[in-house]
């Protein structure tokens, strides 16, 4: 990769999208051996309000910790998609949930768009790995990570009981969203 | 053997950085975006044969650490805006009892509660002059989670050196921000422990200035005793109204800070040699300050990174050499303005000083620091 890619994972807080961010920062970071950075902002409330945490991966050292001309968004709610799309840059990577993203921003992004929530909720089988599913969408669509080392950097982060929970979450993540971006 | 490395947080460094330098004391109250330092300390603390107190409140932890440190104990406590401000009067009295002592805050928006996750560079100001009267200042203010780790032992050294409490003021991003860290080995980074006394108990005195400006501290505990009070003190501890013993004793606790000045003060120059707009900045706006920096040379402006590592005492002198030779300086900071005021005292009017000051809890982007380097004629 050449400079500097900036991804931003949103949603309301409680969805985990902290941790997507730190995952994967850590797998561009440990597993892959390249620079990463991650930060956050979110607000007061234990849950709710809308949330973020950004990843900044780089071949080079970097400075600026937060998002310039965000490469790559997630959002998981109508309410980040409408605050955090606004420094999406040309072209970038646009990944919504089509159940609760119903207004897309307008510009040219490459979206993909599939029910994230109800795919943990229904295929997975639990709610609460919604952002582990957001998360291997987003490194299949982005593609600054690999698929090996960002399920090392899950399955290094998760306890032991639930390691089949989340690689399960990771993959059908992975995979919907490389079937929906073709 | 290859180095432990980690993806941390700057408050995990921190804690880390304090466990490296030996501190074996903490006491604290949790407040965001602080409170990681205390989780930290309060799993590993224990293991080393250390102590970790949740204390009441913020006052009662500065306390808890001037008693434990008066032992002989390294110790730390973490904050953040609001419970700097609680502990400011037991900050004096760690100042004029001469007890070491690191606080580690990390600066979110204020006054009062004011932004509890959002950043902010405010409290710097507060780190001088937020316990009253004359008395030494020590600040550092790290921008990378390496560096908190590096400069948290620092903080260490600087307090057992010279006596005083230290402090060290990440503002919000650097403390959550994560990045890979490399643990250094065990004596790779220097560990500095405070001078105990070479005399006998019976001839002791815990200001004794025979010693010079630094006089060595006995362990509670160890056959010495001592007196220890905020008043006025003389050299044996007990209370004094002489002027002439006030006097001198007021200037040689500023002297410890002021005349040590060059083993204190750090900073970085990125690019400063030949620039003509020397960007001065500290944390993490610092890093948006070097990014900047580099888009400017790349467009021909010749800019450069003045980036303060100790934020107290403050390198005047070198910026009034540098002010002598560039067209104007730019401070951004998360605050209205107080680092711009220090570097204005400080230059006697050689050039402008410009300020990018920011208060919403949104860190100073590059593009803001670049517009305005573009407005220097």
């Amino acid at each position: 990769m050449a400079g500097r890619y900036e991804i931003r994972f949103s949603g309301a807080g409680g969805q985990g999208l902290i941790l997507a961010g730190v995952i994967m920062a850590e797998a561009a970071s440990i597993y892959q051996g390249i620079q990463a950075v991650q930060s956050q902002s979110y607000g007061p409330e234990a849950r709710g309000g809308a949330s973020k945490s950004e990843v900044i991966i780089s071949d080079t050292a970097i400075d600026y910790p937060k998002v310039t001309k965000c490469d790559a968004l997630l959002a998981l709610t109508q309410e980040a998609c409408d605050k955090y799309s606004h420094d999406l840059k040309e072209g970038g990577v646009l990944l919504i949930d089509s159940d609760l993203v119903l207004r897309q921003p307008e510009g040219n992004f490459k979206v993909t768009k599939f029910n994230i929530t109800n795919t943990a909720k229904n295929e997975v089988g639990r709610e609460i790995v919604t952002n582990i599913v957001a998360l291997g969408a987003m490194v299949a669509l982005t593609g600054v990570v690999s698929k090996e080392n960002a399920e090392k950097a899950v399955l290094a982060r998760v306890p032991e009981a639930f390691l089949e929970l989340n690689k399960k979450a990771f993959n059908i993540g992975y995979d919907k969203a490389m079937a929906a971006k073709a | 053997m290859a180095k432990k490395v980690a993806f941390l947080q700057g408050n995990e460094a921190a804690a880390h950085g304090a466990l490296y330098a030996g501190c074996k004391f903490f006491g604290g109250y949790p407040i965001t975006p602080s409170t990681e330092v205390a989780e930290v300390m309060s799993a590993e603390l224990p293991k080393v044969g250390g102590k970790f107190i949740q204390m009441e409140d913020e006052i009662g932890a500065m306390a808890a650490l001037i008693g434990a440190s008066l032992t002989g104990t390294k110790v730390l406590t973490s904050t953040s805006g609001p419970g700097l401000s609680l502990k400011q009067e037991n900050i004096g009295y760690a100042c004029i009892t001469e007890v070491p002592c690191v606080i580690f805050n990390v600066m979110r928006g204020g006054p009062s509660t004011g932004m509890p996750t959002g950043p902010s560079q405010s409290d710097v100001m507060c780190a001088k002059w937020g316990t009253h009267g004359d008395h030494p200042a020590i600040c550092l203010v790290p921008a990378s989670v390496q560096e908190v780790f590096e400069e948290t032992v620092r903080a260490f050294n600087l307090a057992e050196k010279y006596r005083t409490p230290v402090m060290i003021m990440p503002d919000e991003i650097v403390a959550h921000m994560r990045e890979r860290i490399v643990f250094p080995e065990p004596g790779e980074l220097e560990v500095i422990d405070r001078t105990g006394p070479s005399v006998p108990p019976e001839q002791y005195k815990p200001y004794d200035t025979s010693f010079g400006d630094i006089p060595p501290l006995a362990a509670f505990g160890s056959g010495y005793k001592f007196h220890v009070t905020g008043l006025n003190k003389m050299q044996d501890g007990f209370p004094t109204t002489k002027a002439e013993i006030v006097q001198a004793e007021e200037e040689r606790q500023v002297r410890k800070v002021e005349a040590n000045k060059a083993d204190i003060m750090k900073w970085e120059e990125y690019l400063v040699d030949d620039a003509e707009i020397v960007v001065v900045a500290f944390g993490s706006t610092s890093r948006s300050a070097r990014f900047a920096v580099d888009e400017a040379r790349k467009a021909g402006i010749k800019a450069g990174l003045f980036r303060l590592i100790t934020f107290w005492p403050f390198p005047e002198e070198r910026l009034l050499e540098l002010s002598k030779k560039v067209k104007a300086f730019i401070s951004p900071e998360m605050n209205l303005g107080m680092c711009a005021g220090v570097i204005k005292g400080c230059i006697e009017g050689n050039a402008p000083v410009l300020g990018i000051f920011r208060v919403d809890g949104e860190p100073v982007n590059p593009g803001q620091i670049l517009d305005k380097m573009k407005e220097v004629k």
